[in-house]
């Protein structure tokens, strides 16, 4: 818990004259778990939107291992070492599990070390690799909610971000992924950010927790020194 | 004996019609656009290798090596400075454009080579394989094998190499593939890329087999356009056999009522064949 990795620093963000993101600060240190809550509208899959590049920000600046990456095309954010796992999945779904997987290493950086990085996932999903050779589109939710984090590990990122994980799955089939992020995070070291509704799950995990309400971070601390009551209020914004 | 002739000589045509259709297929699948120049990419095609033997005395079959980059880099500045644009306005506004340069190249070519009838003759064109009592062309045969081969030889692609699989990834979910890694303006302009060598190389068998000119791109785009909805829209191996099909259908029809059953049977196709006008919707909902 000491350099930081990725910084949000006052960050808005504007559809039209809505504004989905407002003033924003995040501190993120290099290989913690870090949640970010709220309701609906919130404005937190805004904020992992621009985090990937595919909005861009009105006001604000994003710096990752040092350097300024607002503004940056998705796919150079995906070659700097930066992957977002969209909600849902978003698997290409006419496409083989293997041929996701591998389309997931397409960054130069990534190629090299493909065999290896489809061996790990293989490893930590191991349905994966008895499905290899379907279509992604015949899979269950929550497998193709694994065929996307393996696709996403396949471009071997230094931060990775999910938008609403357990979205619509099993409880059962989200404490096998949670445990699966675990270990991304404590065998790589990888840099978690969690996007959840579901808080109690995601605090549990995660060091550090920030509660978004309309758009604006509105309680932030150590997951474990957050009271369920504080989390409460500032989730429903009830004073 | 006749039957077996004319099945033969049905797929030896049907190959050639299955690679006309393949770079517009491959666009319509991929880039999701019905691309009105693919037409006159083939006759440009075309007059690359009349031009490269005629004029410079090169063997029509080397012409290839030269028609085949020249006609991807046009394919791939083509997307990446005009239609990549255009598309950010909606897919009218792309169609419009496409429909625009299949103008501009109609008249340039009309400029550059005249309205001039032009074929590549060979010796090959008289010279046939004679075979358990048939006489089989061996152009035809020689055709074939180059249509058929590349056909095979983009599969392989879009199988295999990572510029394949991020074509096919950029088609089935451009902001999941942006989020792998994939630049996705640049993916469909190698797509387009690979369809302008397509065409390059069906204009090549075009300038062998046929008679054209400057204003033969409408002919055989909509052979194109046949041969992409009956192969289902961007999926190759029906690409293949919706040639194999329509190539068939010419023959046994002849001169007369070939043309006339194969779009009697496209109409059907599009009103039966549920993943077809599932396709059609999908393109029109774009």
């Amino acid at each position: 818990m000491s350099d930081v990795i990725f910084e949000i620093a006052d960050l808005s963000v504007k559809y039209g004259e809505f504004i989905a993101v407002s003033d924003v600060s995040m501190s993120i240190p290099k290989g913690s778990i870090v949640s970010v809550l709220g309701t609906n509208g919130s404005g937190k899959t805004t904020l992992m939107n621009t985090a990937a590049g595919l909005c861009a920000p009105f006001l604000g600046e994003i710096r990752f291992m040092g350097e300024d990456i607002t503004g940056i095309s998705p796919d150079m954010i995906v070659e700097r070492g930066i992957s977002l796992v969209p909600q849902g999945g978003r698997c290409f779904n006419r496409m083989s599990v293997l041929d996701n997987l591998m389309a997931g290493s397409f960054v130069k950086r990534a190629r090299g070390n493909a065999k290896r990085s489809l061996d790990r996932v293989f490893e930590l999903f191991p349905v994966l690799y008895e499905k290899r050779h379907l279509p992604a589109g015949s899979l269950s939710g929550g497998q193709r909610q694994m065929a996307a984090i393996g696709r996403s590990l396949m471009s071997e990122p230094q931060l990775m971000l999910f938008d609403e994980l357990s979205l619509g799955l099993a409880p059962v089939v989200i404490k096998d992924i949670y445990a699966a992020i675990k270990r991304i995070s404590s065998e790589e070291g990888t840099t978690v950010i969690l996007v959840e509704q579901d808080t109690a799950r995601a605090m549990q995990m995660s060091d550090y927790t920030y509660i978004m309400l309309k758009g604006s971070v509105v309680l932030e601390g150590a997951s474990s020194e957050l009271s369920a009551e504080e989390v409460r209020k500032a989730y429903f914004g009830s004073r | 004996m006749y039957i077996l002739q004319v099945i033969i000589n049905g797929i030896m045509l049907g190959s050639v019609y299955a690679l006309l259709g393949l770079g517009m297929s491959l666009i319509l699948g991929i880039v999701k656009l019905t691309n009105l120049a693919h037409g006159e990419l083939i006759i440009l095609g075309a007059y690359c290798s009349v031009f490269l033997t005629s004029r410079l005395g090169i063997n029509p079959f080397a012409t290839l090596l030269i028609t085949v980059p020249l006609m991807f880099i046009f394919g791939y500045l083509l997307q990446r400075l005009l239609i990549n644009h255009a598309m950010k306005r909606g897919a009218e506004a792309a169609l419009l454009v496409t429909f625009g340069v299949s103008v501009i190249l109609k008249d340039g070519m009309l400029l550059l080579f005249t309205a001039d009838a032009r074929h590549i003759s060979s010796e090959l064109g008289s010279s046939s394989v004679n075979a358990a009592g048939m006489d089989i062309s061996l152009l035809s045969i020689i055709l074939s094998i180059i249509s058929v081969g590349a056909i095979i030889l983009l599969m392989v692609f879009l199988n295999r190499t990572y510029t394949g699989r991020a074509i096919r990834a950029a088609a089935d979910d451009p902001r999941a593939a942006e989020l792998s890694g994939i630049n996705v303006a640049k993916t469909f302009s190698a797509a387009m890329g690979i369809a302008g060598a397509a065409a390059g190389i069906a204009g090549f068998c075009v300038s062998m087999k046929w008679t054209f000119y400057p204003d033969s791109g409408g002919h055989y785009l909509l052979i194109a356009f046949v041969v992409a909805v009956l192969g289902g829209l961007g999926d190759i191996r029906g690409t293949l056999a919706a040639g194999f099909i329509f190539g068939l259908i010419q023959v046994i029809g002849g001169a007369n009522y070939g043309m006339l059953i194969s779009y009697i049977f496209l109409i059907i196709m599009l009103v039966t064949n549920p993943k077809i006008a599932h396709a059609a919707d999908d393109l029109s909902a774009r």
